[in-house]
């Protein structure tokens, strides 16, 4: 079987500054893969260029073998699901308004959301603990909410590839946590492929098979947590002092901040 | 949440206030006409095509005078109010409009630069105004488009901000063909931007009306994806939208909507912005429904402010347009003020 994605040398670039360039990567089937890298190193370019919101300037981007320009946005919506970092929504939506159109790309015609497109978008909202606000207008929950709910959209898909943009920055402890075994338990249970662009190195860490580490738009480090979480390596890229030990009860790297 | 169920329901209600409407607006005017009187002419006209000898003035003031002139402004109304629904979501601003951001001024200078160079002529019987109104606002859209669309992103502040400016600079044009055209003839230009639905015949409001069905029909099939890009372009692309394509069909039957109807009744505002706003409190944001429904409020909205319009300070006249700028502008005062507060209270 294909890779799921595979880019070659693809390069991509806001008017004449480049934030990717040379990027050749494969993503197989039921890997968790986490992006990190400092601000402005080119993560979330790369996860828009995989959901195509975005074309790469240069370079090949290959969806199952398939160029991913060739594929329609329906058929692609039915097997990838994207969680933005951001979520605007200017309208008086009610959340199960807005998780009803993660079944969208499944409706034929002028059809309305049927039982079963109900049954399903009340299931992810179950999932993500959010159907007690279902009614309530989307744009006047607290940002932690907005981002569970937007999961729980992506989730309607059905997707069998899920992208996540920092998927925890505006939740407390207990809703990262409960994000990452999420993630953790749709890979595991569910064989769901999960990239996830994240500044936690921690979760990260803990979370991802693999890591990918950019520095300015270019692959630094690709492989396990324990490849790419160096001491050295951190300095490389972040120009700051990091111990890194193994996680008391997982094995995993650990990272602490060593003040300078 | 959106049913089928729902959906009949609610465009049922309209379709019936919409009628009631028509029929109140027939029914008053400088010449009152009692509604026994209208079913009569009305009998008369589909029985034997004539009317009775005593009904004859009543007769020709209802069906030729008003008949055309109600359901134009309902046709008017309803088509600002879609494209005002089409506009907000496109721009993801609830105060966009054909109106602010230009497209109604282009569409105007299309057809007064028609106008002015002679080109009002019918060929095989009909007039090409509506396609310069089309053309103008096409192209003012073109260019508000391509001034805001960096790297394959439209700027929404940019698009609205330059289509404020746009729009006072083609007024300006307009006002300056106004003024170098004979004396004659100003004050039918004056009078036709202030928004006026005057009492069009038959013809030119058939015209009129396949341009907006054929405009209205694109936009009634893209209820879903304007839910989409109402959540921004690139969540919609992740949703099974072509957005890209979308847009373009979207912004391309606004501006042959806003062309039609301003080239027969000039310059209306905040139709656009008034009936989305209240239909959204009403009966919710989904497009679906959103869509027809504008139609047919809009079509209320318009045929009322033009009773009023033809009735209170009769015999006079007032422009439309002065009616409907005079209840928009504190709307459109109140929704800016009500947004500050929600600000100061946050």
């Amino acid at each position: 079987m294909p890779a799921l994605y595979a880019l070659k040398e693809v390069g991509f670039r806001y008017g004449l500054e480049w934030v990717l360039k040379g990027i050749n990567l494969t993503i197989e089937r039921g890997e968790i893969l986490g992006i990190i890298g400092p601000n402005g190193s080119g993560k979330t370019s790369l996860l828009k260029i995989l959901a195509r919101q975005q074309r790469p300037v240069e370079g090949d981007v290959r969806f199952e073998s398939t160029s991913l320009s060739a594929i329609s946005f329906r058929g692609l919506a039915q097997r990838v699901g994207m969680v933005p970092q951001e979520h605007p929504v200017v309208f008086p939506y009610t959340v199960l308004e807005v998780v009803l159109m993660g079944r969208y790309p499944y409706l034929k015609g002028w059809a309305f959301e049927s039982a079963e497109d109900h049954r399903i978008a009340r299931a992810s909202m179950e999932r993500m603990g959010v159907e007690r606000f279902s009614d309530r207008m989307f744009s006047e929950l607290s940002g932690g909410e907005k981002q569970r709910v937007i999961i729980a959209r992506a989730l309607a898909q059905q997707p069998q590839i899920l992208l996540l943009d920092e998927p925890a920055t505006f939740l407390d402890l207990h809703h990262q946590s409960q994000i990452y075994s999420l993630l953790g338990e749709l890979n595991r249970d569910e064989k769901m492929t999960i990239v996830v662009v994240s500044h936690d190195l921690n979760m990260a860490s803990q979370l991802c098979r693999r890591l990918l580490l950019l520095k300015e738009g270019r692959i630094a480090r690709l492989g396990t947590p324990w490849e790419v979480l160096t001491e050295k390596g951190i300095e490389e890229v972040y120009h700051c002092r990091t111990l890194i030990d193994s996680h008391p009860t997982t094995g995993k790297p650990r990272l602490t901040m060593v003040p300078d | 949440m959106l049913t089928l169920k729902r959906w009949l329901a609610i465009l049922s209600i309209l379709t019936v206030i919409w009628i009631i409407t028509i029929l109140i607006c027939l029914l008053h005017g400088t010449e009152p006409i009692t509604l026994s009187d209208a079913i009569r002419i009305f009998w008369a006209r589909l029985s034997s095509g004539m009317a009775g000898a005593s009904d004859v003035s009543r007769s020709t003031i209802l069906l030729e005078v008003r008949l055309p002139r109600v359901l134009l402004a309902g046709l008017v109304g309803g088509t600002l109010a879609v494209v005002g629904v089409t506009l907000q979501a496109l721009l993801r601003n609830p105060l966009a409009d054909p109106f602010v951001i230009g497209i109604s001024s282009g569409s105007a200078l299309g057809v007064v630069l028609s106008l002015f160079v002679g080109l009002n002529v019918s060929y095989w019987g009909l007039s090409p105004l509506p396609l310069f109104g089309f053309l103008g606002g096409l192209m003012t859209l073109f260019f508000l488009y391509r001034l805001s669309h960096v790297h394959g992103k439209v700027f929404v502040q940019t698009l609205l901000l330059g289509g404020v400016i746009l729009n006072s600079m083609l007024s300006a044009v307009i006002m300056f063909i106004a003024y170098m055209t004979d004396a004659d003839k100003v004050m039918g230009i004056v009078y036709w931007l202030m928004g006026n639905l005057g009492s069009p015949d038959m013809k030119a409001l058939t015209i009129v009306a396949v341009y907006s069905l054929i405009g209205m029909a694109v936009l009634f099939g893209l209820g879903r994806g304007l839910n989409l890009l109402a959540l921004g372009d690139e969540t919609a692309v992740t949703l099974g939208l072509d957005a890209e394509r979308t847009k373009r069909i979207a912004f391309f039957a606004s501006a042959l909507l806003t062309g039609a109807v301003v080239s027969i009744s000039g310059l209306i505002s905040f139709v656009g912005i008034m009936v989305p706003h209240v239909l959204r409190i009403l009966i919710g944001p989904d497009h679906r429904l959103l869509l027809p429904a504008s139609v047919l409020g809009g079509g209320i909205f318009l045929m009322t402010a033009d009773m009023m319009a033809r009735t209170l300070i009769s015999p006079t006249e007032i422009p439309v347009g002065v009616i409907t700028a005079l209840c928009g502008g504190p709307f459109f005062l109140y929704l800016l003020w009500r947004g500050k507060m929600k600000i100061s209270n946050a």
